[in-house]
């Protein structure tokens, strides 16, 4: 065992070292930078002066969370009754949910302002049948929906693909056992399927609590969330990368503590249905 | 029940498509407007031939999603290996953190972290310019290594260990062995994840944004686009790649469904599965 | 699957291939200066602004590709949407570029922090081109880094029918609560602090940060009327009437009438902001023969005019000024007349300190 696997413990190391060089040492400059003035010195002033930013995570994490949760409601419905059609039509049915997220997510954005703008397809529509327009573009709502819409792929998958391979046996059990379709539903698939619901929901947080994009186009660049805020520090140039780095470090710290709760929270359970 | 979920699910793709297309109706817009359609006209597609900044950013995306992918299921696969090979627990936990880091962080603070490594870099050996191919492609194979890693190591726990063995044992190198008997037991997750590096990689705004320099890839061009006021051949660009994309998934589910029956589809499914899920289940 | 890799290829190639091809014709130019092939081969980056060349939309000339037929050289062509993001392209180093065309201020910064090469004014026969007005400005009064590009000032667009009836020439109309929802700003610091400057009086380039908190409060006042903060995105906004009023550059106002006829322009009685946007070659610049040959092509008569007309900004070049056939010939928003010139202030480079303070002030105004 022992020479071998040592011969296969070195084919690892290219990997290794890739991942020092640029996954460890860029975190380290960051932090570098975090904790240092232009001048390299020691100071804790780049942290200190993020109170400013204080609303910009507040309203970051507050969209960020609605989101996720709408996503949550809307895709866990889709998953369990995508699982419920014949082999083929799931397989089908993958392939149409994963076919937007081939194609560049700045566009599908974009498209959304033809059809929310004041003078988009939806406004058209109301002001011909004689309705008032409605104010939909730049709106919180706006920002949100684009997330949702953005990010809602990757909360249905992983559910769908928990949800289609849990024991048929477990489920019949239940019926007989006398569980009615909502106990069913709270007893055995909720509990099975909250691996799947897990990640999802760290796919969709993530990229949308630190999305810069997203409320530039459907927000009317009237706020800044905290993507906004480090991308708008860092276009100012090099006298910025030290606050710019503080609130990038301070986001990451904030999804990993985020995501170490989260995992805390399944390491117990759950766990084994996926191997 | 039957029919309300169907047009749940229905509804649901209307929502996942509406934007979609929105697009391809305004590609084929008269005017230059994406806001109000004024007729049809195919102007755009045919302008889209002399367009060189849009050609040239398809080509560097395509390069790079290719090339990235390549190296990235190389070491990646490699690494698995590797790493499942590992015995100490700790030092196999050391890593396998590691390797997710790109995964769980946002997007914009590993651009942002790279960047200041290739600034960093850049300055130390006295580059003129420090941000170009070489730093989105690092980037590009950076992101993509944890997709890649995590999908064949799923493949390779579910390898039996005696497999190897016997291949030793009938008189295999370690090499032979492993092309001949652990290679073709991996290749589902190996190709899974090729496939999910070569997707991320064609689709990344951020991270290139951060590190491309000028070696623009076609999002950031569409960003750029974004910025003034976008023309219908944007949008005609997107839907030729939907329709080729469309075209090709749809061509692979009739192949599969043909060639290899309910295997496959579980297989498929259980791999891709398999990979979104450990994000949150690994360590 | 194999296959799906080999289909990938295949159909990404043939996408390439169909794709490729060329549908442009080179227009007949008459030179004053030289260009040959001597410099052929090399690669030369250019980073300008957005929509500012001709680029043969439409039957225009299409001023890179003219370019590389006549000297082979490439052109890579690349664009910014603000003088900051410029700024910390170049000053971060990541990359390195031979031509950028900044605003006057950011000459001035660049010259202070020594980014800039001289440029070698004898390489540049066309030079003499430039009316005698823009030459020796107070950014670079010795015309060593800089040759002007293009000009013009901020005014006002509005849409008449939304407006509906007579406007104000102020900038007051910005803050006007009749166009709740109607109105734009723009998205970057230095401009949208001069909106709120002008209206207070200010002069451009306070150093005293109370006038910049005073500007910073007028703006935050805006935000519950405003519909947006936009920087190009302006063209779509106007030309469809989702908007109303909209402070932007003037000949960018005359490029969406084209496309709008019911847009209307004004020059706001308290004054407004003039600017000269000029090519300088950066420190790093790898090559500048190529640059410098560039450079000189700009100031080509049938190139000015054609940039000049796409554009729609005030030319600097006698050649375009004076040509009749020129399709801006005399217009008086590019061009008023003496009398009607309304009061200008340049920005100029301000002091690091107080930079940084309206810098975060506008995150501030953002986040209010």
């Amino acid at each position: 065992m022992n020479k071998k696997s040592f011969g296969s413990r070195l084919i690892a190391a290219p990997y290794l070292v890739w991942s020092a060089i640029f996954i460890v040492v860029p975190l380290i400059i960051m932090f570098y930078f975090a904790l240092t003035d232009q001048n390299g010195v020691f100071t804790l002033a780049n942290l200190a002066s993020l109170g400013l930013y204080k609303k910009a995570f507040g309203i970051s994490i507050l969209y960020a969370a609605v989101a996720t949760v709408i996503t949550l409601l809307l895709a866990y419905p889709m998953a369990y009754f995508m699982t419920r059609l014949s082999i083929s039509s799931q397989r089908m049915l993958f392939m149409i949910v994963m076919i937007p997220m081939w194609m560049n997510f700045l566009i599908r954005t974009y498209s959304w302002i033809t059809i929310l703008a004041n003078t988009g397809l939806i406004n058209t529509f109301l002001t011909k049948l004689g309705l008032k327009p409605l104010q939909l573009i730049n709106t919180p709502g706006a920002v949100i929906l684009g997330m949702v819409y953005d990010f809602i792929p990757y909360m249905i998958l992983p559910i769908y693909s928990v949800m289609s391979k849990l024991d048929k046996s477990l489920l019949e059990a239940a019926e007989d056992l006398g569980s009615d379709s909502f106990g069913k539903l709270r007893r055995v698939i909720l509990p099975l399927t909250k691996p799947g619901v897990i990640s999802g929901i760290t796919m969709v947080f993530v990229p949308s609590v630190s999305t810069f994009y997203i409320s530039q186009k459907l927000g009317g660049n009237k706020t800044m969330l905290i993507g906004d805020a480090i991308e708008y520090l860092f276009n100012l140039g090099p006298s910025y990368y030290n606050v710019a780095s503080a609130l990038s470090l301070v986001l990451m710290l904030m999804i990993l503590v985020c995501l170490f709760i989260m995992n805390r929270f399944t390491d117990d359970e759950g766990g084994g249905v996926l191997m | 029940m039957k029919l309300l979920s169907r047009l749940y699910i229905a509804l649901i793709i209307l929502f996942l498509y509406a934007p979609v297309a929105v697009m391809i109706l305004f590609s084929f817009n008269a005017s230059s407007s994406v806001w109000v359609f004024s007729g049809f006209s195919s102007r755009w597609y045919a302008g889209l031939s002399s367009n060189t900044a849009m050609l040239n950013a398809l080509q560097h995306t395509l390069l790079i999603a290719l090339l990235s992918a390549m190296i990235s299921t190389v070491l990646g696969t490699a690494a698995s290996v590797g790493i499942e090979a590992l015995q100490k627990r700790l030092t196999n936990k050391i890593v396998m953190s590691v390797t997710q880091i790109p995964m769980m962080n946002a997007d914009i603070v590993t651009g942002i972290s790279l960047m200041l490594l290739f600034i960093f870099f850049g300055k130390l050996l006295g580059l003129r310019e420090s941000l170009g191919f070489a730093t989105v492609l690092i980037a590009h194979i950076t992101f993509n290594l944890p997709y890649v890693i995590l999908s064949v190591i799923p493949r390779l726990r579910q390898t039996d260990a005696h497999l190897s063995e016997a291949a030793l044992d009938l008189g295999c190198t370690p090499p032979q062995a492993f092309f001949k008997v652990i290679l073709p037991s991996i290749s589902t997750g190996i190709v899974t994840g090729f496939i999910m590096a070569f997707t991320l990689s064609l689709d990344d705004f951020v991270i290139s944004y951060f590190t491309c320099g000028y070696y623009q890839t076609l999002p950031i061009i569409i960003y750029n686009m974004t910025k003034k006021s976008v023309k219908p051949d944007t949008y005609a660009l997107s839907t030729i790649i939907f329709v080729a994309v469309f075209v090709l998934l749809v061509l692979y589910n009739v192949l599969q469904t043909r060639s290899e029956k309910k295997h496959a589809a579980a297989v498929f499914k259980a791999n891709e599965g398999d990979t979104v899920l450990m994000k949150g289940n690994e360590a | 699957m194999k296959k799906i890799i080999c289909l990938l290829t295949v159909l990404f190639l043939l996408l390439t291939c169909t794709l490729t091809g060329c549908g442009y014709r080179y227009a007949d130019l008459d030179l004053r200066g030289k260009y040959d092939q001597s410099l052929a081969g090399t690669e030369l980056t250019v980073y300008n602004w957005g929509e500012y060349i001709s680029d043969g939309e439409d039957g225009a000339i299409d001023v890179n590709k003219e370019f590389e037929h006549l000297t082979g050289i490439k052109v890579n062509y690349l664009t910014f949407e603000s003088n900051e993001t410029m700024y910390s392209q170049i000053k971060t180093g990541g990359v390195s570029y031979d031509i950028i065309i900044p605003s006057d201020y950011m000459i001035e910064r660049l010259i202070k922090e020594d980014l800039l090469q001289t440029v070698d004014l004898s390489k540049i026969s066309n030079y003499d081109l430039i009316e005698q007005k823009y030459k020796g400005l107070y950014f670079d009064p010795q015309d060593e880094y800089s040759v002007p590009y293009n000009v013009g000032m901020v005014g006002v667009i509005y849409n008449k029918t939304l407006v509906n009836g007579e406007i104000e020439h102020s900038w007051q109309a910005l803050w006007d609560a009749k166009y709740e929802n109607m109105i734009l700003n723009f998205n970057n610091p230095r401009d949208a602090f001069m909106t709120a400057q002008m209206r207070l009086g200010q002069d451009l380039n306070t150093l005293n940060t109370a006038d910049w908190d005073a500007a910073a409060d007028l703006l935050k006042k805006q935000k519950s009327i405003l519909q947006s903060y936009v920087m190009d995105e302006i063209f779509g906004k106007m030309e469809t009437g989702e908007a109303a009023v909209a402070p932007y550059y003037a000949g960018d106002y005359l490029i969406m009438l084209e496309n709008n006829p019911d847009l209307g322009f004004f020059y706001p009685k308290e004054g407004t902001n003039i600017f000269v946007d000029s090519a300088c070659i950066p420190k790093n610049a790898k090559h500048v023969e190529a640059a410098l040959l560039y450079i000189n092509f700009l100031l080509e008569p049938d190139i000015a005019k054609a940039n000049a007309e796409y554009i729609g900004y005030a030319s600097p070049n006698t050649a375009v000024i004076e040509n009749q056939d020129y399709l801006y010939y005399q217009n008086e928003i590019l061009y008023p007349a003496e009398a009607d010139m309304p009061k200008v202030q340049y920005y100029h480079d301000i002091d690091e300190s107080v930079r940084s303070y309206y810098e975060t002030l506008w995150s501030e105004v953002k986040l209010y």
